[in-house]
């Protein structure tokens, strides 16, 4: 479970441009819920994740995973429980490193790195049973380094790579958003297919109201630092790309644009 | 014949400190200066240690531990003090040199009467006769290739990899749940650890160590590099460390080739510096012409 109590977060503190993110955020997520989370820019869902993952420090509160304060856990040590995707498809992988080096790099997550040989021969037919449901033809391009890849054929590699270890969550920033609309049917449909097999508990920011709708066991708007909707179970199932858009539109004309 | 034996000597010694400057600047993406000073280093602790009769090899190891702490700590005001990584490494050259100084006693401390590492009871036994104008380059040699093959090996392990990886993309060191600043202070030590090594046998051949020495040392291993990998690097069927190698003997045999042709050994840096803006520049139009094919090779 992953409970944020009374989060406080300012951008630029103490200056003229001080900007109030967050100010008593509050949000518990269950064990094994996919949560995606939608909104306009600016509204606080990167900066979301970014908490949740140690990236960014808060200025009050709490975070807790399954009952353990990791407010002030270094982010490195979060991300081994942690699997994450970025929008821009080179974070996720190693670009000057072969599809099997990163692979390589990528098994070994949660165990040490010592002067043992990082890619094992034993290991590559693992690694292309991972590749060949993917239809990318990647199972043939061990030896390209990753560099030479298509965004989306990247973006594959690094999903694979954030989730072929044990994790408990996968956190998911606009994926899909970089890509082709193909190429994001592919990724998405990936996604939901891991997240399901392994019980990740995720969370996934995205501009893709059809996936928001399609994707995951409850919903999230963010709006200002605060989620003006929750939805979850059968009323998240009966939600439509239309209702959505309806309240997006109404706060959006709050706000004058 | 003498000079080309020097130029393969002196090539070879540099080859190390380039092969360290290549994990730095090439896989770390760290611009270290702390060379200048690390290089010398391992010149001053071979000195003295050998002049007290230290066995000349075991200094070899001596200086590549004392390399390994200045990288370190160089890794350590970069990574968690935060000073940006040049000055990072900068305050650290300058440092070195009075350490350096301390360690030696003097600006200057010769040690022509003693073994070393090249020339001792043992190796002058074995390298008789016609071998013996090439004792030298054999012994260097030797050593250059049980450096490249350790470090190709290390490159393949799994610390290697990360080493790999954090001068790629640093973000997927943390997704790994790695901390980035110790991988990072970590290739910064061995990087400086094969320099101060590469000092060691260069004071050892002159057989002298000066407080100068080191004075170029940066320029010296980034020209290797630089030109090792545009030159060499291209051709498949050398690796990184081969071609690294070549550009070092490559280089050496420029500078050689420049004070031959009527230049003075005051010059050496200005040659030294000049060669080097060649070939940054020259490199860099190579680049721009195969910075693509070099991707997907």
């Amino acid at each position: 479970m992953i409970e944020l109590k009374h989060i406080h977060k300012f951008y630029n503190a103490g200056s003229v441009n001080e900007m109030c993110l967050f100010e008593d955020f509050s949000l518990t997520i269950a064990d094994g819920e996919f949560v995606s989370i939608v909104g306009s820019n600016g509204s606080g869902k990167t900066s979301l994740l970014n908490i949740i993952c140690g990236s960014i420090e808060v200025d009050g509160g709490q975070i807790l995973v399954g009952g353990e304060d990791i407010t002030r856990k270094k982010d490195y040590l979060r991300h081994r429980n942690i699997g994450r995707v970025y929008q821009d498809p080179s974070k996720g992988t190693c670009a000057n490193m072969t599809i099997l080096e990163n692979m390589a790099l990528a098994d070994n997550k949660g165990k040490p790195y010592n002067l043992g040989m990082s890619v094992k021969k034993n290991r590559i037919d693992y690694y292309k049973e991972l590749l060949q449901p993917l239809n990318l033809g990647l199972e043939d391009k061990l030896y390209t380094k990753v560099g030479a890849l298509s965004g989306g054929q990247r973006q594959a590699v690094a999903l694979l790579m954030a989730t072929m270890t044990p994790i408990e969550m996968l956190i998911l920033d606009e994926h899909t958003a970089a890509l082709d609309p193909k190429t994001a049917e592919i990724i998405m449909g990936l996604t939901g297919k891991i997240v399901k097999e392994k019980h990740l508990t995720t969370m996934m920011v995205t501009h893709n109201l059809r996936y928001a709708v399609e994707y995951g066991d409850r919903l999230l708007m963010m709006h200002q630092g605060n989620a003006v909707m929750d939805k979850a179970g059968a009323e998240k199932q009966a939600l439509t790309v239309d209702d959505i858009m309806g309240v997006f539109n109404e706060i959006s004309v709050e706000c004058g644009n | 014949m003498t000079l080309l034996i020097s130029v393969f000597e002196q090539g070879l010694i540099y080859a190390i400190m380039a092969l360290g400057m290549y994990i730095t600047y090439k896989i770390l993406d760290f611009p270290d200066m702390t060379v200048d000073g690390s290089f010398p280093l391992g010149a001053a602790l071979s000195a003295v240690l050998i002049s007290n009769g230290v066995n000349p090899y075991l200094t070899l190891v001596i200086s590549f531990g004392a390399g390994l702490i200045a990288g370190t700590i160089t890794g350590f005001i970069h990574v968690k003090l935060k000073v940006r990584d040049i000055l990072a490494s900068i305050i650290m050259m300058t440092a070195l040199y009075s350490v350096n100084l301390r360690i030696a006693g003097r600006a200057n401390l010769p040690i022509y009467n003693f073994d070393n590492i090249y020339s001792n009871g043992f190796t002058n036994k074995i390298f008789v006769g016609a071998l013996a104008p090439f004792e030298n380059v054999i012994v260097i040699a030797a050593i250059v290739i049980v450096v490249k093959l350790v470090l190709d090996w290390y490159l393949k392990t799994k610390s290697g990899y990360l080493l790999k990886a954090v001068g790629d993309n640093e973000s997927i060191v943390t997704s790994m749940g790695i901390d980035k600043g110790k991988v990072k202070i970590l290739g910064l030590a061995i990087a400086n650890g094969m320099v101060a090594l590469s000092g060691s046998m260069f004071a050892q051949q002159q057989r002298f160590f000066d407080a100068s020495m080191g004075v170029g040392t940066a320029v010296i291993g980034l020209a290797s590099v630089i030109i090792g990998t545009a030159l060499f690097g291209q051709i498949s069927v050398f690796t990184f460390s081969i071609s690294v190698i070549l550009g070092s003997i490559l280089y050496k045999g420029c500078v050689a080739a420049a004070i031959r042709l009527g230049l003075q050994s005051t010059d050496l840096k200005l040659v030294t510096a000049v060669l080097f803006l060649l070939i940054l520049v020259i490199s860099m139009r190579i680049e721009k012409h195969q910075g693509k094919k070099r991707i997907t090779s």
